[in-house]
């Protein structure tokens, strides 16, 4: 972070619903201007809390949110300015989509044909110019969704909440909100906080993600860091796919760390989040990482290893070996003519690269 | 429906036990529905006539309640569905329903001689034998009050003082029997009280009367409700049924008293519904119960005076305390009998629909 | 798929819309047969005697039924002074044979009956005579008629023969509208004395009226706090509410009648904790208060239930939505909670008002003098009065009131958006 102060600051937030059990547990986190921040974890990880608190919503138990520099804790929620899209849109069923839109501006008490001039050109944003006129449910999910999103965006607030609102989209359409979405924020310069338990999603379209898990954050980073260098177990294993080796630290130099898998291979791994030799790690290593037939040189990892299911993906074939005492190692080959040799009930070598071999906790 | 339908199968088990020694037992027994309007009024009846049949012939009565009038008769009747054998209704029903032809023609000379011989068209009141119908009771509408409470209570006059006694007034809510209060207390001889009656100016002079009282009233509509107004003190006087309030004096103690000044008696009789079934039974349990010893007897729970000259002589204590002497209790006791008026079923026939249809009327307003 | 279906293409001769109703026609069927117990139970219960009500209250055969060749005889009677002697005879000879043959329903007595409504004091004269017309055997009638009863020269009672002798017309409904035929025979409002009908119909509607407002202010927030409550203690509302139900009407009105009266608890706590003197006790029971009481607790549930169900599928996050837009929470609520909240609130109205206006056991139990309303009128006709065609006229009155509300909501919220549960 720059030296500017952050739109948004988590400091030392708890929560706790029942006073026994805290969902989030210690939570800090800044959002500049500008930026796009996932929460992002499984259902009950505390995420969704964390939206809630800053939209005003849910008291924090303890800690403070910050908004442009200002304590927010005790603001309620109408007067924070804070745009938000629900996660199954609520938009109001009683009122034409233009209606909807005019709402917020009408409790700010803009004057009437100013109002009715955003309100077309948000439609317009949003392509649904023709629109304006019909009830919410009269409209397909990702037009409701549109409206959603024009809906929240309409008083030019400085931050926009968005909670999993594509959850009720069908695959392509929501590949496709996805992409509109980002355009906006990019467009308008939005700052804009986003919750989902979709990684894809995250990856898409975050500045940075914050994995949550168990009402902690595991990794806040931006998606490559996130993917290329996960922090822990949790994180590696949330984000992507990945193969996991169990094993026991033997040696660890610099950045290199030897490993004792517990089938008795001996792997070479990065250091990430390993201590002490005789530590109990997790190796991870990505499916795309790992070479088929490599040349020894090119390789710190090399070991023959068992074909048991082809999968066709078209681009790719899903290989599934085992290896190191691992029967679910799976590996994308590229569908180039030189593996197409592959067979069920081969013996293939299989190689991977030191830095792309990850030393996690166990 | 503002009534209680009160089903009780009356002693199946008096039958049962009493069937061995009887003529009918194991050939046919048959049940009947008897309906009559409930209370302490059923209770004499169950006891003085239903029992003593029920043991004489195996058969079983079902009892049930009602609140008068025909129209559960006529419905009945018209549907072709008669499930009431015999029905206790007043005299002005008895003689419309017998004119509508919804009820049995009753042949008065199959009627049991009186325990003296006399023979039944001699023994019976005047009146107590209809085309469709044969009397049991006289009884009577007089006005109470709870000595506890108030005292020096001097004839009708003061039911519509309410200067001398403040407080709420029980009547009944239809046009009968208040217009005839009303006159009677206005000063009119009950001799005349009809005839007046039958002029607008005598209504209106009824209603004035009323008015003098009418938003202090409360409106009773069956029978048991009167005594219980008074006894939770929601009324100081109340219109009710002389017999209701002797059981709730003789039986439950309470300090009511019964003015007669100005009573209007009227006759209840057995009325049949046309096409009701078991007509054999049925019949029987009609000539039974009207017999001279059971209307007696019935005087003994409750103090409805017998249509029989022949029960006079038999009508003693109440049957559970032989100091009191049920005579004098009776409408018919001369000492009662002062100033009386009997209902007239033939202008209530003529003007009911009429009057009540201006009570009501007057009521809302 | 390109190749094209064959058997859909024009290869078939049938149309496609006519082979589709061939292949449902057995479902179709079948469906329906599944639905015939219901509609036969409708018709029977409900189609018919509805239908029955309202043909008895424009058709009446208590004169023609008795008295056949006379109702026809009549008509050409020009109602000038009295009917000829022909006439007579046929009346004398009619009445004869209704008295002799008594069918239920054809007696002089039901006739009596029917001219008794119209002409007050003439049910008498009737039944009297019946009983001794058998005796007049020859002519001439008009004479030995009045013999018996002098009432028979008088116009208006063959007017109101002739008049009544039409078993359709439209005289219970004159009745119902507090009118009357007089004596020339046209319609015209009946005395004040005994117009009761019209005021009562309004009064009754007022009141419905009221519950209903009442029902409306308690309910509201109890359905709000059921819809907001986690489940154990909205089970545990749920159940007071639901309690009117579970209780007799009898039970019900009599512990209300406990409870208020003059001596009953409520009084007797005032006079306690010396609110009101032992003279100030307060009348809440056998007026207007104790109806309105009575009916607003046994009709409560019919309100709270439409709205609770109603609240429950209202998503917290529309006053969320509301109020992350600017806002403030009452206007959230004012322009998004309560019109969501339209469709139960509708419907709670419409059904107390309906069950309402129809309510008659309470309001004759506890309204005293007050609680004389519509129903508790057509209650008396049919069951005291056995004036079943008055009784059917108030109540086919009763129910074109309803079917104006009905439609009326149905104009402004419009009955599929209604809610009930």
């Amino acid at each position: 972070m720059t030296g500017e102060t952050p739109l948004v600051r988590f400091e030392n937030i708890q929560k706790s619903y029942d006073g026994e059990t805290l969902v989030v547990k210690d939570f800090n986190l800044d959002v500049a201007p500008g930026e796009f921040v996932t929460m992002l974890g499984p259902s009950g990880s505390g995420k969704t809390t964390c939206l809630m608190m800053l939209a005003g919503f849910e008291p924090a138990t303890q800690g403070e949110i910050y908004l442009k520099g200002k304590v927010i804790n005790n603001v309620p929620p109408y007067k924070r300015g804070i745009g938000m899209v629900f996660q199954n849109y609520a938009l109001f069923p009683h009122m034409t989509v233009a209606e909807n839109l005019a709402f917020p501006l009408e409790v700010r008490k803009v004057p009437k044909a100013e109002r009715e001039e955003r309100v077309k050109k948000a439609l317009d944003m949003v392509q649904l110019g023709a629109f304006g006129g019909r009830r919410p449910m009269q409209l397909s999910g990702g037009q409701q969704q549109r409206v959603a999103v024009a809906r929240s965006l309409i008083f030019d607030p400085d931050l926009v909440l968005m909670d999993e609102p594509l959850g009720a989209l069908d695959k392509n359409l929501r590949e496709q909100m996805q992409y509109e979405i980002k355009h906006l924020h990019e467009q308008l310069g939005l700052t804009v906080v986003y919750v989902t338990h979709d990684q894809t999603e995250a990856l898409t379209m975050s500045n940075r993600i914050a994995v949550f898990e168990d009402g902690i954050v595991q990794q806040c980073a931006a998606p490559a860091d996130l993917y290329e260098k996960p922090q822990n177990a949790f994180v590696a294993n949330f984000i992507g796919e990945n193969n996991r080796l169990m094993g026991k630290v033997t040696a660890i130099n610099g950045d290199r760390v030897d490993v004792l898998s517990d089938n008795g291979d001996v792997l070479v791994a990065t250091k990430i989040n390993v201590d002490a030799v005789g530590d109990r790690t997790t190796v991870s290593l990505r499916p795309e990482r790992v070479f088929v037939n490599p040349e020894a040189s090119s390789v710190d990892n090399l070991f023959s290893a068992r074909v048991e299911e082809l999968i066709y993906h078209g681009d790719h074939i899903r290989t599934r070996f085992t290896v190191c005492g691992h029967d679910d190692f799976i590996v994308k080959v590229p569908n180039s003519a030189a593996n197409s040799l592959l067979q069920h009930g081969n013996t293939v070598p299989i190689g991977w690269k030191m830095e792309d071999c990850l030393a996690l906790d166990a | 429906m503002n009534k209680l339908v009160n089903k009780t199968l009356i002693a199946a088990a008096v039958a049962t036990t009493m069937m061995a020694g009887n003529a009918y037992a194991g050939s046919h027994s048959e049940s009947i529905t008897v309906v009559s309007w409930g209370g302490a009024y059923t209770k004499s009846q169950v006891e003085a006539y239903h029992k003593p049949w029920m043991a004489a012939t195996g058969n079983t009565i079902v009892s049930e309640d009602f609140n008068g009038g025909l129209a559960e008769i006529k419905a009945q009747v018209e549907a072709g569905n008669v499930t009431w054998n015999v029905v206790d209704v007043e005299l002005s029903d008895a003689v419309r329903g017998c004119d509508e032809g919804i009820l049995e023609v009753i042949d008065h000379s199959t009627l049991p001689d009186g325990d003296n011989g006399v023979p039944a068209a001699e023994d019976f009141l005047p009146g107590a034998l209809m085309e469709c119908a044969v009397g049991n009771i006289v009884w009577s509408t007089v006005f109470i009050h709870d000595e506890s409470k108030i005292q020096g209570v001097d004839g009708l006059t003061d039911f519509f003082d309410l200067g001398k006694f403040p407080g709420k007034r029980g009547l009944r809510k239809g046009a009968k029997p208040n217009l005839e209060f009303a006159l009677m207390a206005d000063g009119v001889d009950p001799a005349d009280v009809y005839e007046m009656l039958s002029t607008d100016a005598g209504i209106d002079r009824a209603f004035a009367k009323l008015d003098t009282i009418k938003d202090s009233t409360v409106w009773w509509e069956s029978g048991a409700q009167p005594p219980q107004l008074l006894a939770d003190g929601e009324v100081t006087m109340t219109t009710a049924y002389n017999g209701r309030v002797f059981n709730a004096i003789a039986s439950e103690g309470k300090p009511f008293v019964i003015n007669w000044d100005g009573q209007i008696w009227d006759l209840d009789l057995w009325v049949v519904p046309k096409g009701a079934p078991n007509q054999e039974a049925t019949m029987d349990f009609v000539k039974f119960s009207t017999g001279t010893k059971p209307l007696a007897d019935q005087a003994s729970w409750i103090p409805y005076g017998p249509l029989r000259k022949s029960s006079f002589g038999l009508v003693g204590t109440f049957h559970n305390n032989a100091e009191i002497d049920m005579g004098v209790h009776m409408p018919t006791a001369p000492d009662n009998f002062k100033r009386a008026l009997q209902n007239d079923f033939e202008f209530w026939a003529d003007n009911s629909d009429q009057l009540n249809e201006r009570f009501n009327a007057w009521l809302t307003k | 798929m390109t190749t094209a279906n064959p058997s859909i293409d024009q290869t078939d001769t049938l149309p496609l819309k006519q082979k589709l109703a061939k292949t449902t026609a057995i479902q179709r069927r079948r469906a329906f047969l599944l639905t015939v117990p219901l509609v036969l139970f409708l018709l029977i219960s409900f189609v018919f005697p509805i239908g029955q009500m309202l043909f008895n209250s424009i058709h009446n055969d208590k004169v023609s039924g008795v008295v056949p060749k006379f109702a026809v005889a009549i008509q050409s009677w020009d109602g000038q002074g009295l009917p000829s002697e022909e006439i007579f005879e046929i009346f004398v000879k009619d009445l004869a044979i209704a008295k002799k043959v008594r069918e239920v329903g054809r007696t002089a007595g039901n006739m009596a009956t029917r001219i008794n409504y119209e002409l007050p004091g003439s049910r008498s004269l009737f039944t009297k005579s019946a009983r001794k017309v058998g005796k007049i055997t020859e002519g001439p009638y008009k004479e030995a008629l009045i013999k018996i009863d002098k009432k028979w020269a008088n116009p208006q009672v063959w007017l109101t023969l002739q008049r009544a002798s039409h078993d359709l017309g439209p005289s219970f409904y004159v009745a119902a509208m507090d009118m009357k035929y007089n004596e020339a025979g046209e319609i015209v409002k009946a005395d004040e004395l005994y117009q009761i009908y019209l005021q009562n119909f309004i009064k009754t509607m007022w009141l419905a009226a009221l519950i209903t407002f009442i029902c409306v202010l308690l309910a509201y927030p109890v359905a709000y706090l059921l819809a907001i409550l986690p489940l154990r203690q909205s089970n545990l509302l749920m159940i007071m509410v639901l309690l009117p139900f579970w209780t007799s009407l009898l039970v019900r009105t009599t512990a209300w009648i406990a409870i208020l009266q003059t001596e009953g608890v409520i009084n007797d706590l005032l006079v306690y904790f010396g609110v009101i003197g032992e003279d100030g006790r307060i009348q809440m029971i056998y007026n207007q208060t104790g109806t309105i009481i009575a009916m607003v607790h046994i009709l409560l549930p019919f309100m709270v239930l439409p709205l609770y169900s109603v609240m429950k599928t209202i998503q917290p996050s529309y006053m969320r939505a509301a109020l992350s837009m600017g806002s403030k929470p009452f206007n959230a609520y004012r322009r998004v909670y309560f019109p969501l909240t339209i469709p139960g609130l509708a419907a709670g109205t419409l059904l107390v008002f309906i069950l309402a206006i129809g309510y008659y056991i309470t309001p004759a139990l506890v309204g005293g003098q007050d609680g004389l309303l519509i129903s508790n009128l057509i209650a008396y006709h049919i069951q005291k009065s056995l004036n079943w065609s008055l009784g059917a006229a108030l109540g086919t009155m009763l129910l074109v009131v309803v079917l104006i509300f009905y439609w009326l909501y149905n104009r402004l919220i419009g009955i599929d958006k209604l809610k009930f549960g």
